[in-house]
C-alpha cells in the first residue's frame, strides 16, 4: 500500500535522477540546437551571428556527407546481417550438448569485453597489416600477393572488426531466447514428423525473432555512434572513403573548428538515432506492461 | 527433460564448437602470445613466431616508457567513480519506482532511457566547449560525471528490474513492525537487493572502462584512461607489437575476468528486460 507520505517521499528520490538527465539531455542538446543556427567558428572570432539554416544546407550539400551517409549504412547494415546470422547459427550451436560448453560460451563471448581501442589496433597491425599481418603471411604461404586490407577495403575492414566485437553480444541474448523455448513443443513436433529444418524454420525462427529485433535495435543505437575503431584504423580514410556520420561531426567540430556545422551535423545524426530509438523503445515500453 | 543424443553427434558438434570458439577468441589469444615475444620475433610468420623465445620484457618496456600505471589508476577511478555515484542517485529512484509506483512511473522510466539513445556526437560540441571553458578537459572529475550521466539510464532500469522481483509481502511485514522508510531501505531491502546491485556494478564498470568516445575526445595525457593510452599506439614508431600487445593484454585482462561473470546479467542489462 502506497500512502501519500510515502508518495511524497518517492518523488523525492526520484527527482534527482530526474533532474540530472534532464540538464545532460536538454542542456547540451538546446546548446547544440542552438549553435547550428549560428555562425560559429574557433578559428574566426568575431565573426558570428545567426545565419538560419545555412549550416544545415552546407553539411547536407557537402558530397563528404552522401558518402558518411552510405558508409553509415554499410557499416551499420554489415555488422548487423553478420551478427544477427552469425548469432542464431552460434547460439544453435552452443545450444547443442557439447563437451566443454562453459569454455566454449567463455571463449565466444571475450571479444565483447575487449575495449574498442584494443581490437582496432590489433586487428589493424596483427592481422590487417599488408607485410607483417597474418593474412599477409598466409597469403605469402599459398602464394597470392598481399593485400592492404585498411586501404583498399576500409569500409570492409573496419565492418569486420565491428563485427567481431558485437558477434558476442547478438549469440548471447539469442542464446537465451533459445534456451527459454519449450523443449516440449519441440519434441511433439519432432514426433509428428517435422524435419529439422522445419523445426527450426516454424517454431525456433519465430521464437526468436523477438530477442533478434531487440539485438536489431540496440546494437543500431551502438554502431551509429561507432567512433573509437574508425579514428585508429584509418582516421576517416583513406580521403574520407571510411568516414561515417559520427566520425564526420567530429572532423568538423573538433578538427576543423566549425562549431555551427558540426553542431547542425550532430542535430541530424541525432535526428536519424530517434528513428530507431521509436521503435525500440515501442518494444521495451509492451515489455512493461506485461 | 534433456534429449537423449548420441555420443558421435556429440563428439561431431563439440569438435565444430571448439573450432569456432577457437576461431573467435583467437585475435585475443593471439595479442596474449606476442606480448611475450621480442619485437624482432613478433613481425615473423605464425609458425617462427610459435617456436621464437619467451619473455616478459615488453611488460618491463611498457611500464618503464609510457608509465601504464597511471593509465590503469585512471581507468579504475573513472570507471569504478561514475559507477558508485550513478549507483547512489539511482538506488533511491529505482526503489521509488518499483515500490511506490505512480501513474507515470511508466513514462519516466521510457523517459530515462530515451537519454540513453541520444548519439554522444549530437551533445560533443557543447560538452566540449563547456569542459574547455570550465577547465575540466583532461580531468578525471570531468569523466566520472559525463561516464555517471551516461551509464545513469542503464543504472537505473537493472536496479528497477531487480528491485521489481523482490516481494512485496516482505516489505509491508517490516512496515508493520514499524520499520521506518530509510530502516526499511537500509535494513530489509538492501540485504535482498545486494546480489542485483553488484550485478549492476559489474556491468556498468565493465561498459565505462570501454568507453571510448567521451575518453577519446575528452582526455590528453594526465588523466588519459586505458582507452586513450592504447589509442596512442595507432602511430607507431619502428617495431611495437610487442609492446602493443603488453599493452593490451593488460588493459583489458581485468575486465575478461570480471566480463566472465557478469555474462548472465549482460543480456538483462543491455536489453533493458526485454530479454531474460
Amino acid at each position: 500500500m502506497s500512502t501519500q507520505a510515502s508518495r511524497a517521499a518517492a518523488r523525492l528520490m526520484i527527482s534527482p535522477s530526474v533532474i540530472l538527465l534532464l540538464l545532460w539531455m536538454a542542456v547540451p542538446l538546446g546548446m547544440t540546437l542552438w549553435f547550428s543556427f549560428q555562425r560559429y567558428n574557433l578559428l574566426m572570432p568575431g565573426q558570428g551571428g545567426f545565419t538560419g539554416w545555412d549550416n544545415y544546407y552546407y553539411f547536407l550539400t557537402d558530397p563528404a556527407f552522401f558518402t558518411a551517409l552510405k558508409n553509415t549504412l554499410v557499416l551499420v547494415g554489415g555488422v548487423l546481417l553478420i551478427t544477427v546470422v552469425g548469432g542464431i547459427l552460434l547460439a544453435l550451436l552452443l545450444d547443442q550438448q557439447i563437451f566443454g560448453q562453459g569454455i566454449v560460451r567463455v571463449l565466444v563471448i571475450a571479444p565483447f569485453f575487449v575495449m574498442p581501442t584494443v581490437s582496432a589496433l590489433v586487428w589493424k597491425n596483427m592481422f590487417f597489416n599488408p607485410v607483417n599481418g597474418i593474412f599477409a603471411h598466409i597469403a605469402q604461404a599459398i602464394g597470392l600477393p598481399p593485400f592492404d586490407f585498411l586501404a583498399q577495403a576500409p569500409m570492409l575492414s573496419i565492418t569486420l572488426i565491428v563485427a567481431w566485437q558485437w558477434l558476442p553480444f547478438a549469440t548471447l541474448i539469442l542464446l537465451t531466447a533459445l534456451q527459454s523455448l519449450d523443449s516440449e513443443q519441440l519434441e511433439a513436433a519432432e514426433m509428428d514428423g517435422a524435419g529439422a529444418f522445419s523445426r527450426f524454420f516454424y517454431i525456433m525462427l519465430p521464437h526468436l525473432a523477438r530477442a533478434a529485433t531487440v539485438v536489431i535495435l540496440i546494437q543500431t543505437i551502438f554502431l551509429l555512434s561507432t567512433f573509437a575503431e574508425i579514428l585508429v584504423t584509418t582516421n576517416g580514410g583513406p580521403g574520407n572513403a571510411s568516414t561515417t556520420l559520427t566520425y564526420l561531426v567530429y572532423v568538423q567540430s573538433l578538427l576543423q573548428f566549425d562549431v555551427g556545422g558540426g553542431a547542425a551535423g550532430g542535430i541530424i545524426a541525432v535526428i536519424l538515432a530517434n528513428i530507431v530509438a521509436i521503435f525500440l523503445m515501442r518494444m521495451i515500453g509492451k515489455n512493461l506492461e506485461a | 527433460m534433456a534429449r537423449k543424443v548420441s555420443t558421435r553427434r556429440k563428439a561431431i558438434m563439440t569438435a565444430i564448437a571448439w573450432v569456432i570458439a577457437f576461431l573467435i577468441f583467437f585475435p585475443i589469444l593471439w595479442t596474449i602470445i606476442l606480448s611475450f615475444k621480442s619485437e624482432g620475433d613478433a613481425i615473423k610468420s605464425p609458425l617462427q613466431v610459435l617456436t621464437s623465445h619467451w619473455s616478459f620484457e615488453s611488460y618491463f618496456v611498457v611500464q618503464e616508457r609510457s608509465d601504464y600505471f597511471r593509465h590503469f589508476w585512471n581507468s579504475v577511478v573513472i570507471s569504478l567513480g561514475s559507477t558508485l555515484i550513478a549507483l547512489v542517485i539511482a538506488i533511491p529512484a529505482a526503489w521509488a519506482m518499483a515500490f511506490v509506483p505512480g501513474k507515470r512511473t511508466k513514462d519516466v522510466l521510457m523517459w530515462m532511457l530515451s537519454t540513453k539513445m541520444m548519439p554522444a556526437v549530437g551533445v560533443l560540441v557543447p560538452i566540449y566547449l563547456m569542459f574547455r571553458d570550465w577547465g575540466l578537459l583532461d580531468t578525471r572529475i570531468g569523466l566520472v560525471a559525463v561516464l555517471c550521466l551516461m551509464n545513469l539510464p542503464i543504472v537505473i532500469w537493472m536496479l528497477y528490474t531487480y528491485f521489481k522481483e523482490i516481494p512485496n509481502d516482505i516489505l509491508e511485514a517490516a512496515r508493520m513492525d514499524g520499520a521506518t522508510l530509510s530502516s526499511e531501505i537500509l535494513y530489509v531491502l538492501t540485504p535482498m537487493a545486494v546480489p542485483g546491485i553488484a550485478s549492476t556494478l559489474l556491468l556498468n564498470v565493465i561498459l565505462a572502462w570501454n568507453e571510448a568516445f567521451w575518453t577519446l575526445n575528452l582526455t590528453a595525457a594526465k588523466a588519459a584512461p586505458l582507452t586513450a593510452f592504447i589509442a596512442a599506439y595507432s602511430s607507431p614508431e619502428g617495431l611495437f607489437y610487442a609492446k602493443l600487445s603488453a599493452a593490451s593484454t593488460l588493459a583489458i585482462a581485468p575486465i575478461l575476468i570480471l566480463g566472465w561473470f557478469s555474462q548472465k546479467q549482460l543480456v538483462r542489462g543491455l536489453t533493458f528486460g526485454a530479454v531474460k
